[in-house]
């Protein structure tokens, strides 16, 4: 892998240069990734950017981002490579005529003209710099965990009929979970850790300015307390830099320039999306309801 | 990797001169690496073979003297659980403390180079001397600098402060062996950290900075407090680093070894750590269920689903190359929990009713009753609350579990039960008994549980006292033990993870 980051700083400055704001943990576990070539596990609650890193890190560093998504039921055939069924059939059709030997056909259908590559063997083989994501790894079952191994720790594929397939690069790569179960122990030690908490008033403040760059400074720095206030308070779904994020973007349309108590209760749905969560806001803040509400 | 040691030292050096601790000056990074990985072995966590080596090798890549870096290279690379961040961070604090900022020194031209700096900023430093503690300023003169460096959240300043006011208000004395919890509450005792929230909003209003109204005071109260909780922070760690530099980093890493949140014991668990294991708790079930889903997918096969082999024959012409299975309907016991809450165990209760409910869908209904002397039911705390820990403080303080006196009184509580509910109890029933059997030598009344052993499908009880602590005293578990299918030591929520995956599964 060529060296595509000088300093943790560097990290920074880049992916702010694309709208990312990473803190020094994130900036110096992107870097770190990049000079150990190891993949990055990212875990988190949902809605804190650990989609988008892997998405600005592409960008920051001019690579092509190749994105597996996962699911339950996700195998080696829509993850790393299949045979294209149709073409090797036709194909030995073709040769009917001329009477080949057997062993000639099979070597010839079991080539790489009659291989599909999915995600996972498209990184690798790219020539082109890429960034890897594999989103959401913990919806995959432990047994498909176990595919995903070889490609993570040697970056290579073995494919019975073809041999190894050994990459020209070291990608970045990152997965992504949301911790809805434990991942295998073999996973965890193939990848650098790097959980991603809500982000702290300031850095959530800059965030919003960069977001919504038409927005009132002291405005923002109000936005990121009082979201940060919200989520101290014991609610099903706290909201996430997107909401955030949303929300600031509903205040400048509506022309406000100063969060009142009266401004949050009229916007609190764009931030709590179940009704019992908005009651609790509501009554911990001390915020009426909108008057379509209030009798 | 000699390189790396010549600049370890003089990292070291450069932090001994401006002011940090010493750490011995043969002290090599291999040493504090292998020496840290080996408490963070020590405090539970799984570090591997690999990892060890990946933080070696990340180390390479990272400068020294940067210790927040040095921090995300070591965490990436050797904690793999955001769960198990927490005793990390507080053995990295004791085996890197010598690298901590510290307070910059009179002539250090990092910190002097920033022009925009304030009066109290040139104050502060000129009043600096050998010992750290400033003795040129008052009292006063402190509150006042602490009080405006607060107002506008300067950390330089706030660090400064900090180290000075453990410097002279912590009494803190050589050789002894503590952990430093009382150096802490002794320093923020004197600069009034109690009053200050307070002090910094008059301030606040004074500079017309507030507005009025409850709205806007919370948001201001909240802040101030997060800046609050930075001081106390600092000094903490400058606390810490003075001991580690009087007692070693071994002797302090053992003094202040924490368990992991699922290796807390119940029964003396301090606030903090019941907060964590309140986290813990969800992760834990979810895993859990995730777990024994998979297995029961995994589970073979059940009988033949002849209407869908038929529709599948279809598209081989008729021919059942695939036949179908139906899948196994799982059998979801019937829980019923019995838990004593009374003081000594209530926090076990208390936890072992919110792991219960949290993997409520595993069980096809959950009941329970809670008791002193006194029982009562309390499932429908549960029915009606949305969360489970509303339940549980319902259960707290409305609960009707008092009798005579409001000492444990088992052999009442089960015989009232006996009474009105053992009617209630069937083949597909799981009883769950909570507490410690400590009777106050009451009768035991074990036959009730005969009883219920009789028409459920098992019962079993939970004693969340070590195993060597059984049948002392006025424990009587061995009274109940003959009439349960089983009884478990559950001191902490990896036996109760472990406990509750075995009666799923069975």
């Amino acid at each position: 892998m060529g060296e595509r980051f000088e300093s943790v700083d560097e990290v920074s400055t880049r992916l702010r240069g694309v709208d990312y704001l990473a803190d020094p943990a994130i900036a110096g576990v992107v870097y770190l990734a990049d000079r150990l070539g190891k993949p990055v596990l990212v875990e988190g609650p949902a809605g804190v950017g650990k989609t988008e890193l892997a998405k600005s890190v592409a960008a920051a560093t001019g690579s092509r981002l190749i994105r597996l998504q996962c699911y339950e039921g996700l195998d080696e055939s829509k993850a790393i490579y299949e045979w294209n069924y149709k073409k090797q059939l036709l194909r030995i059709q073709a040769d009917r005529e001329h009477e080949r030997d057997w062993e000639t056909v099979e070597s010839d259908i079991f080539s790489e003209p009659f291989l599909l590559t999915r995600p996972l063997l498209e990184a690798i083989r790219s020539t082109e710099p890429v960034v890897l994501l594999i989103d959401e790894v913990d919806r995959v079952e432990i047994e498909t965990e176990a595919l995903l191994l070889e490609v993570l720790s040697d970056f290579q594929v073995s494919i019975p009929e073809l041999g190894t397939i050994t990459g020209n690069q070291i990608p970045y790569v990152f997965l992504t979970s949301n911790n809805t179960r434990e991942l295998s122990e073999a996973l965890k030690r193939r990848c650098l850790f790097l959980h991603i908490d809500y982000p702290e008033s300031d850095r959530e403040k800059e965030i919003v300015r960069v977001r919504v760059p038409e927005i009132d400074a002291v405005l923002a720095d109000q936005i990121a307390k009082v979201v940060g206030s919200i989520r101290k308070l014991d609610i099903k779904k706290a909201p996430s830099i997107s909401e955030t994020i949303d929300w600031a973007r509903t205040l400048v349309y509506l022309g406000r320039n100063e969060v009142t108590p009266e401004v949050l209760g009229d916007t609190l749905h764009v931030l709590l999306k179940y009704q019992s969560d908005i009651a609790k806001a509501r009554k911990e803040l001390g915020v009426d309801a909108p008057p379509s509400i209030r009798k | 990797m000699t390189g790396r040691w010549a600049r370890l030292d003089d990292a070291m050096t450069q932090t001994t001169r401006t002011g940090g601790s010493r750490l011995g000056d043969d002290a090599r990074l291999l040493d504090v690496l292998q020496g840290f990985v080996h408490e963070l072995r020590e405090a539970g966590l799984p570090v591997s073979m690999t990892e060890n080596l990946d933080a070696m090798r990340a180390i390479e890549h990272v400068p020294l003297a940067d210790r927040g870096t040095l921090r995300t290279a070591l965490a990436a690379t050797l904690v793999k659980q955001a769960g198990h961040a927490r005793v990390f961070d507080t053995i990295f604090e004791v085996y890197f403390s010598m690298f901590s900022p510290g307070v910059p020194a009179a002539g250090d031209e990092n910190a002097a180079g920033d022009a925009a700096r304030g009066e109290s900023f040139e104050e502060l430093r000129g009043a600096m001397d050998a010992g750290g503690a400033m003795g040129e300023l008052s009292d006063e003169d402190l509150a006042r600098l602490l009080l405006d460096a607060l107002m506008r959240m300067d950390r330089n300043e706030l660090q400064m402060i900090a180290a000075a006011a453990v410097a002279r208000f912590a009494g803190m004395e050589p050789g002894r062996p503590v952990g430093g919890a009382y150096y802490l509450y002794r320093t923020l005792r004197r600069l009034d950290a109690e009053g200050l929230t307070g002090k910094m909003m008059e301030r606040a209003r004074e500079e017309g900075a507030l507005g009025d109204g409850a709205f806007d005071e919370r948001l201001a109260t909240e802040e101030f407090e997060q800046r609050l909780k930075v001081l106390r922070e600092m000094v903490e760690a400058e606390i810490r680093r003075r001991l580690v530099a009087d007692r070693g980093v071994e002797a302090m890493a053992r003094t202040l070894r924490k368990p992991l949140p699922e290796d807390v014991d119940f029964m003396h668990a301090s606030r903090e750590e019941m907060q964590q294991m309140q986290r813990a708790i969800n992760p834990l079930t979810r895993a859990l269920a995730a777990r024994l889903a998979q297995r029961r997918r995994n589970r073979h096969r059940g009988q033949l689903d002849f209407r869908q082999t038929v529709r599948r024959s279809m598209q081989f012409g008729g021919v059942p190359v695939e036949p179908r299975f139906k899948r196994p309907r799982p059998s979801k016991p019937e829980i019923m929990v019995i838990a004593d809450i009374s003081g000594s165990v209530a926090s076990f209760a208390r936890f072992t009713l919110q792991f219960v409910y949290a993997m409520q869908s595993e069980f096809s209904k959950v009941r329970s009753w809670v008791f002193i002397d006194g029982i009562d039911e309390v499932t429908r705390f549960f029915d009606e609350a949305d969360e489970v820990s509303q339940a549980i403080s319902r259960v707290n303080t409305e609960a009707d579990v008092v009798w005579v006196d409001g000492h444990s009184d088992y052999g009442h509580a089960f015989e009232v039960w006996h009474e009105r509910h053992i009617r209630e109890v069937t083949r597909k029933s799981t009883v769950i008994l909570l507490g410690d059997a400590r009777n106050n030598y009451h009768a035991s009344q074990a036959w009730t549980i005969g009883e219920m052993r009789k028409r459920a499908r098992r019962v079993f009880w939970l004693d969340p006292e070590p195993r060597g602590y059984w049948d002392t005293g006025d424990s009587i578990v061995s009274e109940y033990a003959p009439h349960c299918d089983g009884v478990y030591e559950v001191r902490n929520l990896r036996q109760l993870q472990r406990f509750v995956s075995d009666i799923v599964e069975a």
